[in-house]
Parts: structure tokens; C-alpha cells; sequence
């Protein structure tokens, strides 16, 4: 085994765990490459990415530039606000558009879930999906979970938890399937009104006590609290959020066991996560992001090492 | 030319104690052959090669101070490793630095092929800025993986000077102008024949096959 089963990356459900494997190897040796003295290979020096954001985004977008930029390969971005969406044109034009420009991959982030599948049957390049609305964010979950792999030896039998708004959340989908896949077990603990209504069909349990599923679990990812996509109020207030469903040091502190904490990023400081916790050793939040430049070189080499080459 | 294998090995035994002798190994008697693989080098005739590299890498490098040897990943690692032990323990010459260097990601050939290119594990916890690198690989064959591993190796410095040690040199194979600074056998094989190389802590046998496709 050492190809991937699929052409893009689109979501964790279309991929297998043995293709999950096989990122995380690859991904330690780009673990490896990025802590050289000269952090570069040349691999896909003729392979030119398109990265598409149609929505805000800093820390994926930078991370995704930085491992093709890391591989050798082309880039050019996009932005939707500075661009011709904004005058009507529709999503396969615009695709089509760059693609005419030879463009191999495009890593694509949009606002609506399932525009990477629609994409991806309509135009010929490999896509990878950076977020599609509240779908999926694959290449968040394979991160964090090789960043689990990474501090606890392995993922299979650890017990995950992820904390807060999973209604909104494609970060808590895409890590449900990832976990799931290797092995883990995951709980989801929230809000009710923040838990979707069929999540008991992903054979996910719910918590909607913090204590007990901290005291469940073995790692603890933190999600942020989407203010911009809540359209109704879904709690209160942000304190009593806080009160409820915040990691404080003390909360963390009283249990009779060291859990690892998680947060997919930006975080709101003193909302889901205090600055204490956040910024202590018990935490892999920067691990992860910097795991995050070595699983997108993986995925993005897997995928361009099935694009085949041409003589002309 | 060469009608029997008795013939054969006899040839390569007088041939041992004149290393720069050449083996050729001409296509009509391998098809001659009942079996599909030959014996280039036994065991024996592996340690002495394997002596030999050592007191030449010794002359040239003397204490390996400023030396160090890399290893191409992945059947270079094998070489390599003797290499190091017979130095250190026949020849007592201590702190010698051995690291391994993965070329996958460097390779010319990425999306050519038809099986997609695996890596393997990089592990170079030493400096090679200023230094005498010394590559260490079983097979030198169409010069491909030492151009990649001459760039590789960049990626952790500037070697003062980098020289190559390969156990067999198929000299007439070459698609670059690469050539050995220390080899143990020069074999002449047609681009169908493979040469395996064979190491007691891998393969259960110290030895050195070509073998017909």
C-alpha cells in the first residue's frame, strides 16, 4: 500500500483508513524535512496549485502555502472578495478559468458543503478540500489526529471528546470519521441545542456534562465558538457558555489524570479555552499547527504522485 | 565463451586478488543457463572486498575527524553499517559518524513510473557543512540516486567534498557522468540483468547475485 484509493481529497468519509495511514507516514517524513536546515524538497517542481479561498481564512491558508511552497510546487492564490465572483460569475467558470492557466490541483475552500465534490466532478484537476461549509475539513482532522498519534504513541483505543459548537463544526465531523477510522473513540459534549439532531447515527455518544466527559476522556479537543454562523442564539449568553463548557485550569486540575488538550484554532481566549490552559504544557495546540504544514505536504505529494506525467 | 559454471567461479576466484579485474558477463551464456540467477560474490569474497574499502576509506580519511558517512537509503544502509562496525572494530578508529539519507522526495523520476515512489526514514543528527562526506550505497547503476542524493544532502549543509563508495559499479549502465571513488566489484551486466545485493541482517546471506529478468 502506498498510493492513495482516491484522486482528491474531499472529505474523510470518501477516504479509507489505510489511506489515513499512509498520510501519517509520509507526514513523518515531511515532519523530518521541515526540521532541516534547508526545509525544501523538489518533488513537484512542475506541478502548479490553485489555492481557492471564497471564504476568510489565515491559518489554512497560510499552512497550505507553505507545504506547497515547501514541495516545490507553483502557487497561485485567490481570493473571492478581489475576484469575479463577486460580478456573477459561477463556480465551474471560475474553476475552469484558472484551470485553463495549467493548473494541476486546486486546494479549495468554500462556504457551502459539498461545493469540493460538485467541483470535482465537473472540472479535471485534483481537489483538496479546505473547509466546505459545516461538511467536512479533512486535512484539520487528519492533523489532529496525527498529533494525537504523535503525543499518546497511537490513536486506536484513546478516548477523544470534542467540546462545543458540533452543529456548525466540519472540524468536529471531519475528526469524528478520522477518529473513528483508526480506532478511536469519540464523544461529543455540548449545548444541546449545539449537538446535531442525528449525531447518534455517526455512533457518536453525547455528554452534555464537561466534568464527566473530561473525565471520560483522554484528549480533549477544544472547538471554537462560530459566532459568525450562529443565525439564532443558541445559548444565553457567551459567559454561561463559559461557565458550562470553558477548559479552565482548575476544572483540568481536579481531575486525577493528565488529558491532552486540542484546539483547532483561532481561539477565543477565556470563551472555550482560558489563556492558562491554552498555553500549558498539557496542550498541543502549536504542535498541531505545525503538524498541520507536515499532513498537507503528505496529502498534497500522495495526490500528485497520481497525476500522471505528460511527455507533450 | 564461458562454457560451464565451474569455469566461471574459477575466473572469479583469480580475479580476487586482482580487484580491478573486470567480470564480463556476456548475454549468450547466461541464456546457456538453467537458473535464473548467478553468484557474483560469496561471502568471502564480500569481507574481503569489504576489508579492502575500509583500508582504502582509511588511507584517504585517516582518523575521520572531518568525515562522515551517509548511508543511501534504502539498501545503502546495509553497506553502511558494516562499513562502520568493521572500522570501528578491526581497525580501531573510534566516533565514526554514520547517518542514513532518504532521496525519495529528491528523485527525478516522481509521477514517471508506474508504482508510486515509497520513502524511507532520514537520519542525519550531525553537521555535514565542511566536512567529507563519504556516500555509501550497495549498487551503482544509472547514477540517478547519487544525483538525487547530492542534492538531498544539501538540504543540511555544504559538504567540504562529498565521494561515493559503492559495493558494485555496473560501469557500462550510466545515464549521468558519475563515477565511484571506491568500489569493490566492476560488473558488466546487460540493462535486463539486476544485480541483488544480499546482507545477513536482511536477506540471511551475505552475497551478491545478478540476476536475469
Amino acid at each position: 500500500m502506498s498510493e492513495l484509493s482516491v484522486n482528491h481529497l474531499l472529505g474523510i468519509k470518501y477516504i479509507t483508513e489505510a489511506d489515513i495511514q499512509l498520510i501519517f507516514e509520509t507526514a513523518d517524513h515531511f515532519k523530518e524535512v521541515i526540521n532541516r536546515p534547508i526545509k525544501k524538497v523538489p518533488s513537484l517542481r512542475d506541478i502548479t496549485i490553485a489555492n481557492l479561498f471564497f471564504e476568510n481564512s489565515t491559518r489554512t491558508k497560510l499552512s497550505f502555502e507553505l507545504a506547497e511552497k515547501r514541495l516545490s510546487a507553483d502557487v497561485i492564490n485567490f481570493a473571492s472578495s478581489s475576484s469575479s465572483v463577486t460580478k456573477g460569475e459561477t463556480l465551474i467558470d471560475t474553476v475552469n478559468n484558472i484551470l485553463s492557466m495549467k493548473v494541476d490541483m486546486v486546494v479549495m475552500r468554500h462556504p457551502n458543503p459539498g461545493a469540493g465534490v460538485f467541483l470535482s466532478k465537473h472540472v479535471d484537476a485534483s481537489i483538496i478540500n479546505a473547509g466546505d461549509g459545516a461538511h467536512e475539513h479533512p486535512t484539520q482532522a487528519l492533523l489532529d489526529a496525527y498529533s494525537i498519534r504523535e503525543k499518546l504513541g497511537d490513536v486506536a483505543g484513546k478516548k477523544v471528546v470534542i467540546v462545543g459548537d458540533i452543529l456548525h463544526s466540519r472540524v468536529a465531523l471531519s475528526n469524528i470519521f478520522a477518529l473513528q477510522k483508526i480506532g478511536a473513540k469519540v464523544k461529543v459534549c455540548g449545548p444541546k441545542t449545539l449537538i446535531p439532531k442525528y449525531i447518534d447515527k455517526l455512533n457518536v455518544e453525547v455528554e452534555t456534562n464537561l466534568r464527566n466527559a473530561l473525565e471520560w476522556c483522554d484528549v480533549a479537543n477544544m472547538l471554537r465558538v462560530q459566532n459568525e454562523r450562529m443565525d439564532i442564539s443558541y445559548f444565553p449568553t457567551t459567559r454561561e457558555y463559559t461557565q458550562q463548557f470553558g477548559l479552565n485550569k482548575k476544572i483540568l486540575d481536579s481531575l486525577n489524570k493528565e488529558i491532552v488538550v486540542m484546539h483547532p484554532g483561532p481561539i477565543n481566549r477565556g470563551v472555550e479555552i482560558t489563556s492558562d490552559v491554552a498555553d500549558s504544557k498539557q496542550s498541543i495546540i502549536l504542535e498541531q499547527v505545525q503538524n498541520g504544514v507536515a499532513i498537507r505536504m503528505a496529502v498534497i505529494y500522495l495526490l500528485a504522485s497520481k497525476i500522471k506525467h505528460h511527455e507533450d | 565463451m564461458f562454457a560451464s559454471i565451474s569455469s566461471f567461479s574459477s575466473i572469479l576466484k583469480s580475479s580476487l586478488f586482482k580487484p580491478k579485474k573486470i567480470v564480463l558477463l556476456l548475454p549468450e551464456y547466461n541464456s546457456e543457463l538453467p537458473m535464473s540467477q548467478k553468484v557474483l560474490l560469496n561471502a568471502t569474497e564480500i569481507n574481503i572486498a569489504l576489508n579492502r574499502l575500509a583500508c582504502q576509506l582509511i588511507e584517504k580519511h585517516d582518523d575521520f575527524s572531518r568525515t562522515v558517512l551517509i548511508g543511501i537509503q534504502p539498501r545503502g544502509v546495509f553497506l553502511a553499517e558494516r562499513l562502520k562496525t568493521l572500522l570501528e572494530t578491526e581497525y580501531k578508529i573510534k566516533n565514526i559518524k554514520l547517518g542514513y539519507l532518504d532521496i525519495t522526495f529528491f528523485r527525478d523520476d516522481f509521477r514517471r513510473g508506474e508504482k508510486p515512489l515509497e520513502a524511507n526514514k532520514t537520519n542525519i543528527n550531525f553537521m555535514v557543512e565542511d566536512k567529507n562526506v563519504v556516500f555509501i550505497d550497495d549498487v551503482l547503476f544509472t547514477g540517478r540516486s547519487i544525483r538525487s542524493a547530492l542534492t538531498a544532502v544539501q538540504s543540511f549543509g555544504r559538504p567540504l567534498e562529498i565521494e561515493l563508495l559503492t559495493l558494485i559499479d555496473r560501469r557500462f549502465s550510466r545515464h549521468l557522468p558519475i563515477q565511484p571513488d571506491y568500489r569493490g566489484r566492476q560488473v558488466d551486466a546487460i540493462n535486463g540483468e539486476k544485480v541483488k545485493v544480499c546482507w545477513k541482517e536482511n536477506d540471511g546471506e551475505d552475497a551478491v547475485y545478478l540476476v536475469k529478468s
